[in-house]
């Protein structure tokens, strides 16, 4: 599951060469277009498919509006935009359960609530999501249906060198609509996994700070990275929590709890030590 | 202004610019009407010093000025008898005018061989057709073959600078704007390059504007030479005739009739008549 937003980051930084600060953005917002879409009577099917339309339309918006006029800027612009759209995504969220942004408490929580409880009575898709839930397969799944393969040289070409990429003839305009699109899928995905055992609340938006240390530990360019990164996270993590408060009792004297939460930091941390490109990663290039 | 009344050197309109005029970011006028000529099959080389404005040039031609905030505000760019300015690269790159810029871009995380294949991208062709143009460019270049997977940023600047020009020729252009392939190289590395260049201008016929600020290396290479001086094209003419030039002698190559001179002594007079004129 992890995996799954990790492998949006891991998209968008292959074919930009920057860390998207909206994904997690990008999931909330994806989640809320399907609960959105079955507020208004839509059926699961057809809530899905209606809120895959409007994130690959996000992507293609993104790229026309936002990353269009920064071709060739460097990259800290970039991160930057995506910080930006991050509100945007965010904000607009909100709007769409008619809810003032400045507070993302109350009425929308419960409105989305109740999307979420009837999300949740599709047992079957349920079930299915249940099984995806290793980000394993779903991940798999998405690798195999880009229509612009993440290995293919001619997006890792792109992230390297943007204006090099157009002067050979790439249309970065096409390549990064295409890879935000995805992203927008994968977050939709990863959305309503999240949002169907959660729920899809404002929190959403914070599953992009678990997505950082799979990132680092699999590698900000790779695929398969992103998922094993994932399974490492998710399962280390619980096995922290279950297994390290005794012996941190025993080591340092009280009471300790809630390791799930800064676990994968520090493994993370420790990676950054051993390892800086990840798993997977690409080698930074420097020439003496 | 000094208007050029455009003295063809050949007759066929190959790519012609026509006095065309860049601004960047709305404000800093680069290029202050520029017209030049590269006809079919032959090496043009674009000189100047620095800041003179060749780059610009080239970008104006490939439409990569976008990307850079500049702008083509007046004039226009014909490519084989169909203006071209108002393309896209993909587009251009499409119809056989391709650039290779200056600074040795190669995909540094790719391997040599995967940098030449991103190059095919314009092109739909079967494996077997991209093969064969691959070895077209081993031919070329040996020593990207020896090379061929190592990652493009571990190599030398010699080998990055082939790189580019190989990845270039996978699109398979009709004409090769070239930037500055001198730039950073032992002398030795430049010469290999530019009898390559030649050999690609009379085997592939590939033609080429070539901007270089090495005047003495281009103008054995190309047929024809213009001299930028900011923005405008000051003198142009066969390569021979410029090499014989005396005001290029003393300004571009250090040399004159009379032997070496302090550089307070050059003609001053002669550029500011020029301009005027």
């Amino acid at each position: 599951m992890y995996a799954l937003v990790a492998l949006g980051f891991v998209l968008i930084y292959k074919a930009s060469g920057v860390f998207n600060f909206a994904q997690g953005a990008m999931v909330y917002l994806a989640a809320l277009s399907v609960v959105g879409c079955m507020e208004q009577g839509a059926p699961l099917w057809l809530a899905i498919i209606l809120a895959f339309v409007i994130m690959t339309l996000f992507g293609i918006a993104t790229e026309k509006f936002v990353l269009r006029k920064l071709v060739n800027q460097p990259p800290i612009t970039l991160f930057m935009a995506t910080i930006g759209l991050a509100f945007f995504h965010r904000r607009l969220g909100a709007d769409r359960v008619r809810q003032p942004a400045t507070c993302p408490g109350s009425r929308h929580r419960r409105r989305a609530d109740r999307g979420h409880s009837r999300f949740v009575e599709h047992g079957d898709f349920q079930v299915r999501l249940g099984r995806g839930r290793s980000g394993g397969p779903a991940g798999d799944y998405a690798s195999a249906v880009l229509p612009v393969h993440p290995d293919r040289p001619s997006l890792r070409a792109v992230a390297d060198d943007h204006q090099a990429a157009l002067s050979i003839g790439i249309p970065l305009q096409h390549i990064w609509a295409i890879v935000w699109g995805i992203a927008g899928f994968v977050a939709l995905v990863a959305g309503m996994m999240w949002g169907a055992r959660n729920g899809v609340q404002y929190a959403l938006t914070f599953t992009a700070l678990k997505a950082l240390p799979v990132l680092i530990i699999g590698g900000f360019t790779s695929v398969p990275g992103a998922i094993v990164g994932g399974l490492i996270i998710g399962a280390s993590e619980k096995l922290a929590e279950i297994y390290l408060p005794p012996v941190m009792q025993s080591m340092f004297g009280g009471n300790f709890g809630g390791i799930e939460g800064w676990f994968p930091y520090v493994l993370a941390l420790f990676f950054l030590l051993v390892r800086p490109e990840g798993l997977f990663g690409e080698k930074h290039i420097d020439r003496v | 202004m000094a208007t050029q009344t455009v003295a063809a050197p050949a007759a066929e309109h190959y790519l012609t610019i026509n006095n065309i005029e860049v601004i960047y970011d709305h404000v800093i006028l680069v290029l202050k009407g520029v017209s030049l000529d590269v006809p079919k099959g032959k090496i043009v080389a674009l000189l100047g010093a620095n800041g003179a404005g060749k780059t610009t040039t080239l970008k104006a031609i490939s439409n990569l000025l976008h990307a850079e905030r500049g702008d083509v505000t007046k004039g226009s760019v014909e490519f084989k008898g169909s203006r071209v300015d108002q393309l896209t690269p993909n587009e251009l790159v499409k119809r056989g005018v391709i650039q290779v810029m200056e600074g040795r871009h190669c995909f540094g995380h790719l391997t040599i061989e995967e940098n030449l294949l991103t190059g095919a991208y314009t092109r739909s062709i079967s494996r077997s057709a991209l093969k064969e143009n691959l070895e077209k460019v081993y031919h070329y270049f040996p020593r990207l073959k020896t090379r061929r997977g190592s990652q493009a940023g571990y190599t030398s600047g010699g080998e990055q600078q082939m790189c580019v020009i190989g990845r270039a020729l996978m699109a398979k252009p009709e004409m090769i704007l070239l930037d500055e392939p001198s730039m950073g190289l032992a002398p030795q590395i430049v010469e290999e390059i530019f009898e390559i260049v030649r050999d690609l201008n009379s085997q592939e016929n590939v033609s080429f504007l070539l901007a270089e600020q090495n005047t003495m290396m281009a103008l054995r290479y190309a047929d024809f030479g213009y001299i930028l001086e900011n923005g405008r094209v000051v003198m142009e003419g066969g390569a021979e005739d410029l090499r014989s030039n005396e005001d290029v002698k003393e300004f571009y190559l250090g040399i004159s009739s009379s032997g070496r001179k302090s550089f307070k002594d050059i003609k001053h007079y002669r550029r500011r008549k020029r301009w005027l004129s």
